[in-house]
C-alpha cells in the first residue's frame, strides 16, 4: 500500500481566495493511499518545504502531491525538497491549482471542486510513478571544429582560450577560408588579410589548437559529450614536419596547368603549390592530377630541389580516430555557379566575372597584382556594370537560383563600386538592383556614400541580357524609375552571385544527424533563443553554414557557439533527463517504426537474449540511448506493440489521470 | 459580348500569379520589343494585378509582343509575363469575334529569322 | 432537474509542456477565465498523445477532448506536432464512425504567448460541448464492467 502525502498551498490569497484549501486538504485525506494531507500558506517557503520534508520522514511517504502553482514554476523546487528528505525526486507530482484553477475561476465552489479533481488526478498519477535516476555520462574535454574559415578559427580560439583542446579539420591545404580571398571588408574598408592572418597565426601557435588540414571527416558516431570522429588526412606528398615553406619547389615545377583555386581559377599554378603566401600551415601540397611525376612517372624536379627533403611521393593518406565532447560545424559557403545564368554571358566572355573573382582581380596578391584589368585582354575597363541578386531571391518554381536573399551582396557590391571609383575615377560604374538592403551598423551610410560621394550609378531594375559584341559587352536592362530600357556597352560585368552552403555540408549533416533546411543550411535548435546550437545535442553551428552572414555576424556567432561549447565541456559529467523512452524487451519485436519517428536518432536496434514467458531466445529489440533521447514520446505512440513507454509520462500514468478527471 | 473583362478572367486564361512579382524589371530588361511597346512586360504584370485590363486591351503592345518568351524564361520568380500578355491578347480577340488577319496573310510576313514559336503564336494571335 | 444537479460536462484538455501548457499558465496569470469543466493534462509533446488516451476518456464518460500543441514548425522536438496532427486526423475519422460527434474532439495550436487564444479556445470548445449535451459512453466489449 502506497503512502501518499498531499500538500495544499494557499499561495497567500492567490489560491485561497477562490479555492477552499482546507476543504481540499480534508477531502484528499480520505482518498485511498493518502496517509497525510495538509495545507500551508506558502508551500514553497523554507517553512513550507520543511513541512514536506518532515512529513516524508514522519509518515515514510513514498509519493508527494503538491497542490500549488504551475509545475513550470516550482516543480524543480519541490523535487529538490523531496530529494533532501530522502525521497526520489520523481515521486513528486504537482497539481496546478493556481494558474489553471484559482486564477481563472471566480466562484469558490467551482474552484474548490476543480482543485479537488486536479489533486485526485495528481494522486492517481503519482501512484503509478516510479523512482527515476537521471543517467550521467562523462564528457570528453576536446572539441572538433569542422572548417577552418574565420568562423572555425574564431570558435577554436575562444574554446582553446578557455583551456580545452580543439582540433580544426579543414578540407583544403590551408586554413583561412573565404575571408582570406577577400580584398577589403565593408563598411570600414580595412584589408581582409591584415585582420585575418594574425588570427590564423594565433590559431596555429595556440598550444590547445591542432590543425588537421587537407583532411576530411569520414564518419562520426556517439552522442553529446562522447563523439568519435574518423578523419581522413589526405596525402599531401609533402612531409609537413620537414617542409619549411620556402617555395622553391613551386617555382621549379614545370607543370603550369593547375587552376589556382585561391584566385578563383583566374590564373594557373604549379602542380606543387602553396595556396597563398600567408597559408597556414605554410606547407606545399602536390596536386596529383597535374603532377608530371604522378602522370608519367618521370619528373621529380621538386624532390631534387627540396633542400629539406620534404617531398615524399610515397606518402599515404592517414586515418585519425579521435574522441570529442562537442562538434562545431563551420563549413561555410561558396558562390553558386554563375554559368546557369547564361543570359549574363558568364560562359561566353572572360569579362563577365563573379564578385569573388573581382575580389581577386582587385587584390594586391591576386593575378593582376591589384590592378583592375579585364581578364580577356588585360586592359583597364572604363565601363563596369554590376548586376545584383544573381541567383538570389528566385521563387521555388523558377528554373534556377535560390529562394533566399544572400545578404552580403548589396554591401560588397557597394564596396566594389566605391573602391573602383576611388582608384579609377575615370571609370563609370553602374549597379542594377532590385532592392538595396543595408540593415547593419553604418551599412546604409556606406551605400549612400557610394552613390552620393563616389557617383556610382544605381539603376533600379534588372539586367535582362548581356551579349558579347566584339570587345564590348552589351548590357540590356530596365530602369524602372524612368520606365526605360537601358543599354550600356560595358567593358566588364560583375555578377553578385548568390551564396550557397559548401557542398560538403550535406554529407556532414547526415554524419552528425544534424537537421538541415531545404537549402542545405543547418537548422538551429530554436530560431530565436538557441541560434548557435543544432537540435542534435552536442552539435553547434558557427558562421554561414547556418545561413548567410557577413564577417562581424560570423565572428559573433562563432564566439556564441564557443561559449556554448565551453559550457558543455566544463561539465564534469552530463546529467540526462530521466524522463526518456524505454522499450519493454518482452514486447518489442524490432519493427523499426520507432526509429523512423525519432527526431534525434536516439533509437538503435540490437539482438538481445530475451527470457520471457512467451519467448525465449535472441531477438532484435529497440534500444534507446538515454543520453540522446529528449523525451518527446513520439515513439511511444507509434509503437504497434506498446513496448515503448515514456518514463515520467507513461501510458499508465496518463490513463490514471484521464480516469481521475472523468470520474 | 460587351462584358467587361476582369482581372480574374485574364488570370483564369493564363494561370499566372502576378502577386509573385518582386518588381525587379528583368522581363522588361530582356524584352527585344521593348522600344515598340507603350506598356512594357513589367507594367503588364503590375496593371493586371491592379485590374487595369481595359487600358492593356486598348494598347498596341499586345500585338508588339513577339512571344519570344525571353521574359518568361528569365524571370527569377517564374511570373511568366508572356503568358499574361498572351491572355490579354486572347481576351481582345474573343471580344472582337473577328479575325485580325487571315492565315493566308501570314506567309508573306514570314522571314527566315522568325522563330518557330512566333509563327505558332501568330496563328493564335490573328486567328479567331 | 434541480439547479444544483445541473449537468456539467467533463472536458479533458491535453496540453504539450512547451507551448500550450505554458499558454494555459499565461491565461491564468492574465486572469482570463474559461469554464472549470476543462481539466488539463500535461504531456511532454502533442505527439505523446496516444489515441488510446482519447478512447479511454470517452469510455470513462468524457464529453469533449481537446489537444493543444505548438504551432506547426514551432515544435520543441521539431516534428512532434506533425505526427500528432496526422494521428488525430486518422483517429477523429474513426471516432465519428464509432458514434462520437466530431465536434467533441478538436486540435488547436496554442503557443506559450497565446494566453488569450487558449482561453478563447477553451470557452468556445466548452460552449460547443454544452450545446451538444451529454455524450454517449464508449464501451469496451473486451472488459465490460459488471
Amino acid at each position: 500500500m502506497q503512502k501518499i502525502g498531499v500538500f495544499v498551498c494557499w499561495c497567500g490569497s492567490n489560491i485561497a481566495a477562490t479555492v477552499d484549501v482546507k476543504a481540499v486538504a480534508n477531502a484528499m485525506r480520505s482518498e485511498p493511499g493518502v496517509v497525510y494531507s495538509t495545507d500551508y500558506q506558502y508551500m514553497c517557503s523554507e517553512n513550507g518545504q520543511n513541512l514536506i520534508k518532515d512529513a516524508i520522514r514522519d509518515y515514510k511517504l513514498d509519493g508527494v502531491v503538491v497542490c500549488s502553482c504551475s509545475p513550470r514554476m516550482h516543480e524543480a523546487t519541490f523535487r529538490k525538497t523531496a530529494l533532501s528528505a530522502g525521497l526520489n525526486p520523481y515521486m513528486v507530482e504537482i497539481a496546478n491549482i493556481r494558474e489553471q484553477c484559482s486564477w481563472i475561476h471566480k466562484d469558490m465552489e467551482e474552484g474548490t471542486q476543480k482543485a479537488m479533481v486536479l489533486a485526485r488526478a495528481a494522486i492517481a498519477k503519482v501512484k503509478k510513478n516510479a523512482p527515476l535516476t537521471a543517467g550521467t555520462t562523462p564528457v570528453t574535454k576536446r572539441a572538433l571544429v569542422i572548417g577552418g574559415g574565420i568562423a572555425g578559427i574564431q570558435t577554436a580560439l575562444d574554446v582553446a582560450d578557455a583551456g580545452y583542446e580543439v582540433d580544426i579539420v579543414e578540407k583544403s591545404p590551408t586554413i583561412g577560408g573565404r575571408m582570406a580571398q577577400l580584398d577589403k571588408t565593408f563598411p570600414t574598408l580595412d584589408c581582409s588579410a591584415c585582420i585575418l592572418t594574425p588570427k590564423m597565426v594565433e590559431a596555429n601557435q595556440h598550444e590547445n589548437i591542432h590543425l588537421i588540414t587537407y583532411a576530411e571527416l569520414e564518419n562520426v558516431s556517439g552522442f553529446v559529450g562522447n563523439f568519435t570522429a574518423r578523419i581522413k588526412k589526405k596525402a599531401r606528398y609533402v612531409d609537413e614536419t620537414k617542409c619549411t615553406g620556402c617555395g622553391i619547389c613551386t617555382e621549379k615545377c614545370p607543370s603550369r596547368k593547375g587552376l589556382n583555386a585561391f584566385n578563383m581559377g583566374l590564373n594557373t599554378r604549379g602542380a606543387v603549390y602553396i595556396p597563398f603566401a600567408q597559408a597556414i600551415p605554410n606547407v606545399a601540397v602536390i596536386d596529383t592530377e597535374n603532377c608530371l611525376h604522378f602522370k608519367t612517372g618521370k619528373c621529380g624536379i621538386c624532390q631534387k630541389n627540396c633542400s629539406a627533403g620534404a617531398i615524399n611521393f610515397e606518402q599515404k593518406e592517414e586515418i585519425l580516430e579521435r574522441k570529442y565532447g562537442a562538434i562545431i560545424v563551420a563549413t561555410g559557403f561558396r558562390p553558386i555557379d554563375a554559368s546557369a545564368f547564361d543570359e549574363y554571358a558568364y560562359t561566353q566572355s572572360k569579362d563577365v566575372v563573379t564578385s569573388l573573382e573581382l575580389e581577386r582581380l582587385m587584390n594586391a596578391a591576386g593575378p593582376t597584382g591589384g590592378v583592375l584589368l579585364r581578364p580577356s585582354d588585360g586592359e583597364h575597363p572604363k565601363e563596369i556594370v554590376f548586376i545584383q541578386c544573381v541567383g538570389s531571391r528566385c521563387s521555388k518554381d523558377a528554373a534556377k537560383g535560390k529562394e533566399y536573399c544572400s545578404k552580403i551582396c548589396c554591401m560588397y557590391t557597394a564596396k566594389h563600386a566605391m573602391l573602383i571609383r576611388e582608384k579609377y575615377p575615370d571609370t563609370n560604374v553602374h549597379v542594377f538592383y532590385i532592392d538595396v538592403r543595408t540593415p547593419g551598423k553604418n551599412f546604409d551610410e556606406f551605400y549612400r556614400r557610394a552613390a552620393e560621394q563616389y557617383g556610382v550609378d544605381y539603376i533600379k531594375g534588372m539586367v535582362g541580357k548581356v551579349s558579347v559584341e566584339g570587345k564590348k559587352l552589351h548590357v540590356q536592362g530596365s530602369d524602372l524609375i524612368s520606365n526605360e530600357q537601358v543599354h550600356i556597352d560595358a567593358d566588364l560585368v560583375v555578377l553578385a552571385t548568390a551564396i550557397e552552403p559548401d557542398p560538403t555540408a550535406r554529407s556532414i549533416g547526415t554524419m552528425l544527424t544534424a537537421s538541415m533546411d531545404t537549402n542545405d543550411f543547418f537548422t538551429e535548435a530554436h530560431p530565436k533563443l538557441r541560434p548557435v546550437e543544432s537540435p542534435t545535442a552536442g552539435i553547434f553551428l558557427s558562421g554561414v553554414c547556418q545561413g548567410p552572414k557577413d564577417i562581424p555576424e560570423t565572428v559573433a556567432q562563432a564566439g556564441a557557439a564557443a561559449s556554448k561549447v565551453i559550457g558543455l565541456l566544463s561539465k564534469k559529467e552530463l546529467v540526462g533527463n530521466p524522463c526518456v523512452a524505454h522499450a519493454n524487451e518482452l514486447l518489442c519485436n524490432g519493427c523499426s517504426q520507432c526509429e523512423k519517428v525519432c527526431p534525434y536518432g536516439a533509437i538503435t536496434y540490437e539482438d538481445k537474449e530475451v527470457r520471457g514467458p512467451e519467448f525465449r531466445g535472441t531477438k532484435r529489440i529497440a534500444v534507446v540511448n538515454e543520453a540522446i533521447c529528449q523525451g518527446c514520446g513520439a515513439c511511444t505512440v507509434t509503437c504497434p506493440s506498446t513496448a515503448m513507454d515514456l518514463k515520467g509520462f507513461s501510458n499508465n500514468q496518463i490513463m490514471e489521470e484521464v480516469d481521475a478527471i472523468c470520474r | 459580348m460587351s462584358d467587361k473583362i476582369t482581372k480574374e478572367e485574364i488570370l483564369r486564361i493564363c494561370n499566372v500569379q502576378p502577386k509573385k512579382c518582386m518588381k525587379c524589371g528583368k522581363c522588361s530588361g530582356t524584352c527585344p520589343a521593348y522600344d515598340e511597346m507603350d506598356y512594357h512586360p513589367h507594367q503588364f504584370v503590375y496593371m493586371v494585378e491592379h485590374g487595369q485590363i481595359e487600358k492593356l486591351m486598348a494598347s498596341q503592345s499586345i500585338y508588339k509582343c513577339l512571344s519570344c518568351f525571353a521574359c518568361l524564361e528569365r524571370c527569377p520568380r517564374n511570373v511568366e509575363p508572356a503568358k499574361l500578355i498572351e491572355a490579354v491578347r486572347l481576351a481582345v480577340i474573343r471580344q472582337q469575334g473577328k479575325n485580325h488577319m487571315t492565315e493566308n496573310d501570314v506567309p508573306a510576313l514570314l522571314d527566315e529569322e522568325l522563330p518557330q514559336q512566333a509563327i505558332v503564336s501568330s496563328m493564335r494571335k490573328y486567328k479567331k | 432537474m434541480p439547479m444544483n444537479q445541473e449537468w456539467k460536462p467533463k472536458i479533458v484538455a491535453f496540453c504539450c509542456n512547451w507551448c500550450s501548457y505554458a499558454g494555459a499558465d499565461l491565461a491564468g496569470s492574465s486572469r482570463l477565465s474559461y469554464p472549470a469543466d476543462v481539466k488539463i493534462i500535461r504531456i511532454p509533446c502533442s505527439c505523446r498523445l496516444n489515441p488510446l488516451f482519447i478512447l479511454r476518456a470517452f469510455q470513462r464518460g468524457a464529453d469533449g477532448v481537446i489537444l493543444c500543441g505548438c504551432h506547426p514548425g514551432d515544435c520543441h522536438y521539431s516534428t512532434g506536432n506533425y505526427y500528432a496532427r496526422r494521428r488525430m486526423t486518422a483517429l477523429f475519422g474513426m471516432l465519428s464512425y464509432l458514434g462520437i460527434d466530431s465536434r467533441r474532439t478538436r486540435v488547436e495550436w496554442v503557443s506559450a504567448a497565446e494566453g488569450a487564444k487558449f482561453a478563447e479556445t477553451m470557452n468556445d470548445f466548452a460552449k460547443t460541448i454544452y450545446a451538444l449535451g451529454e455524450n454517449v459512453k464508449l464501451e469496451d466489449l473486451r472488459c465490460k464492467e459488471n
